[in-house]
């Protein structure tokens, strides 16, 4: 009976945990003054409550139902995988775009490649194609360079 | 004990979903809309899991990872077409 009543005050530290990380997540996000650090809210606090909901709903239900959970395994994993990724693409978009940005944010969008602040995206950058034009590489040599 | 734990965290994740419908009305950028939409898809599924404890049942969790899906590959490929100007290349 003590165990019960010891999980059941750990699953609500794990709710309220949860939900007051996703609550100070989204007001990050809603409060901050540029979209450098409005990035941080959602990609750290959110997914840190995320996995402290899941975490007790496994402990719930896997009490509840005495048998292994699966799904809330696979949700936790697919969302911190997924986390990092989307938010290294929402900087990236947020540096092509050169959205304004406080003093206060540090790292300037010139200290970067050129290639990743460009106004327009270059074809493959990593591997230095040349852009093929005709008047780079013409199609036939000119006829006074040809020796005869 | 785990019912006022539900309430609270319910209301809180509620509180966040208004927060998150705000920035992404008001939010000045399209990067911060996008923000705003992958936020929204993460809260809902915690609300999903939030609502499957408070029914005792594991019939939604399956509904919450299909959002989880479709919520990474739309902001991928909304950031793809942002960055290069076409989603498949």
């Amino acid at each position: 009976m003590t165990l019960f009543v010891f999980l059941e005050a750990l699953i609500s530290l794990f709710l309220i945990a949860g939900g007051a990380f996703i609550f100070i997540g989204s007001l990050g996000m809603t409060h901050l003054r540029d979209f450098y650090m409005r990035l941080h809210g959602p990609t750290k606090a959110t997914t840190m409550g995320i996995g402290c909901t899941l975490i007790a709903s496994m402990l719930y239900f896997g009490v509840l139902d005495n048998e292994p959970v699966v799904q809330e395994m696979l949700i936790t994993l697919f969302l911190f995988i997924t986390a990092p990724v989307s938010a290294h693409l929402l900087a990236k978009t947020g540096l092509h775009l050169r959205l304004r940005h406080v003093d206060k944010t540090r790292g300037r969008p010139v200290e970067l490649h050129p290639e990743e602040v460009g106004e327009t995206p270059i074809p493959h950058p990593a591997q230095g194609h040349e852009p093929v034009t005709h008047e780079r590489t013409p199609l036939r040599e000119p006829a006074a360079d040809r020796r005869d | 004990m785990l019912d006022i734990a539900l309430k609270i965290s319910l209301t809180l994740v509620m509180i966040a979903l208004v927060l998150n419908a705000y920035r992404l009305t008001v939010g000045p950028g399209l990067p911060d809309r996008i923000l705003a939409l992958d936020t929204m898809y993460v809260n809902s599924i915690a609300l999903i899991v939030l609502l499957g404890l408070w029914l005792g049942t594991k019939t939604y969790f399956e509904a919450a990872l299909l959002i989880a899906m479709l919520g990474f590959i739309s902001t991928v490929a909304v950031c793809k077409y942002l960055l290069r100007g076409d989603i498949i290349e």
